[in-house]
């Protein structure tokens, strides 16, 4: 197989984007992407396009053709990727098999969402949309998911409330350094802590926001990447899986199978292990997730990883900086973006471009948690050497 | 009306059934989990519901025991509960409003079994 390089990277700002729909914001990352890199949209041979809901938020299908026109980059083959909030990583999965198969030297990545047109409760709907019947009719959603699962971790591990708050803080803190963040706020922990309660251990700062936004990268052939740049990163392991869709048919709700599963395989096929790992951006849609990614992919043991996050360890400074983004708390979530994004603020760690964000890295990992762990990508890259 | 779980061909119960059980054994029979009692594995109340959906909305992820074989399920929740708490279920005609949400109303059942604490 064809080691792949990502040579290019852009993201719109993240947060309400007023007047500007899907197709808007696809193009401007997608553009300002090419721009990146230097490529021309005649060369780009593949397109993906990471989205999990156009149709049901605005109506509007279709979004990769329509893509490939504001581009110019047709004839150019393209497809969407829905893998509901795993999106953006599926489609690196994608462009990934694309160059790696052989089947394109050019591909173009782009995720996007356009959400913030619609009431909370209505998005909320759309993204429970995904539950099983006997979950849906009770009114579960990913929230609500997230309740479950952060009060039996905190029985079971014996974890204090504030350890939650403190990822919370931690990111937000992350996130007055990203330029594209919709939140550029620090919190306290007295505000976590006193936040309106949301779905029950769970406050408002538990949560990600509702956020519109798009994030793109470009991938070649590693021996054509020096054609066009001498900054770039590989992909030195990338992996799916999927867990029930039925949440509560988990044997242990603490441990989301796909995590462990598609962290496993990067791991194994990028040849490197956890504590090889110098950055990492993990799915942080509730404080809790960043828990269980951080157990499930081996930086932390089971029911310890609270402990990591109260002693400072996951911070900017800290063994292992965890979400320097600002994570999707702070940064936003634009669900078919978001793993776009990781994948953008690994790749600038690694090309040493994050700016205020800068952490000493050589490896990075991503993880994109679809559903509430129902389908995950694990995402290992590394600098150019 | 019943609360049916799947009985498969290894042991196992699951609800909801699918058309594989686990290990990739087939259904074998069913069980109505609406006569057994069960224990709350963890409690949410959800203060953020979506459309069609009663606020604040109780929900529980209970285990029930049949003969020795552990099934879990979830479920709206009548009154408040505990960790560890013992939960019967209690036929509901409409757990939430067809055609309120996004998903079509025909589509999928809108009854079912609330979990209400055993004194």
């Amino acid at each position: 197989m064809t080691d792949v390089a990502v040579i290019g990277a852009s993201m719109t700002q993240f947060g309400r984007r007023e007047g500007e729909w899907i197709l808007d914001l696809l193009a401007e990352a997608g553009e300002a992407c090419l721009d990146d890199a230097g490529v021309a949209p005649d060369d780009v041979e593949h397109l993906y396009v990471s989205n999990m809901a156009s149709g049901e938020f605005e109506g509007q299908t279709g979004v990769m053709n329509a893509l490939a026109h504001d581009l110019g980059v047709i004839p150019a083959y393209s497809e969407r990727v829905d893998q509901t909030s795993s999106s953006g990583g599926a489609g690196i999965y994608a462009a990934w098999q694309s160059v790696a198969s052989g089947a394109s030297d050019v591909t173009l990545l782009v995720g996007g969402e356009k959400m913030t047109h619609r009431s909370t409760a209505e998005a909320t709907d759309v993204i429970a949309s995904i539950t099983h019947p006997v979950e849906y009719k009770h009114g579960l959603t990913l929230p609500s998911f997230a309740g479950l699962t952060a009060r039996h971790y905190l029985e079971r591990f014996d974890a204090p409330r504030e350890s939650l708050a403190h990822v919370a803080v931690k990111n937000h803190e992350n996130g007055t350094r990203n330029p594209h963040a919709q939140f550029r706020k620090e919190i306290t922990l007295e505000t976590a802590l006193e936040s309106p309660m949301v779905a029950d251990p769970l406050r408002l700062y538990d949560f990600c926001p509702i956020t519109d936004g798009s994030a793109a990268l470009l991938f070649c052939p590693e021996d054509l990447a020096r054609e066009y740049t001498d900054e770039y990163a590989t992909v030195a392991g990338v992996a799916g899986a999927t867990d029930t869709l039925v949440v509560h048919e988990r044997a242990d709700p603490t441990t989301m199978g796909g995590v462990v599963e598609s962290g496993r395989q990067a791991y194994e096929m990028s040849g490197y292990g956890p504590e090889d790992v110098d950055v990492a951006e993990l799915h942080d849609m509730f404080t809790i997730l960043e828990f269980l990614q951080m157990e499930g992919l081996e930086f932390a043991e089971k029911g310890r990883a609270w402990e990591m996050a109260m002693d400072g360890e996951t911070a900017m400074d800290g063994s292992l900086p965890v979400n320097t983004s600002g994570g999707l708390k702070s940064k936003g979530h634009p669900l078919g973006a978001s793993g776009v994004a990781q994948g953008y603020e690994i790749y600038k760690q690694l090309i040493g471009d994050a700016g205020d964000r800068q952490v000493d890295a050589d490896v990075g990992l991503a993880c994109n948690v679809g559903g509430f762990g129902n389908c995950v990508i694990t995402t290992v890259m590394e600098a150019a050497r | 009306m019943t609360m049916e779980a799947y009985r498969y061909a290894d042991g196992s119960i699951t609800y909801p059934g699918h058309p594989v059980g686990p290990d990739g054994s087939e259904p074998v029979g069913t069980v109505d989990l609406s006569e057994h009692t069960a224990e709350v594995v963890t409690w949410t109340t959800s203060h953020s519901t979506p459309p069609g959906v009663r606020s604040p909305n109780t929900l529980a992820i209970v285990e029930f025991d049949v003969d020795g074989t552990p099934v879990r399920a979830i479920g709206q929740v009548e009154g408040d509960v505990e960790t560890g708490d013992t939960v019967r279920p209690v036929y509901v005609e409409e757990l939430r409003e067809p055609g309120a949400g996004i998903r079509e109303p025909e589509s999928q059942a809108w009854d079912g079994y609330r979990f209400e604490p055993v004194e």
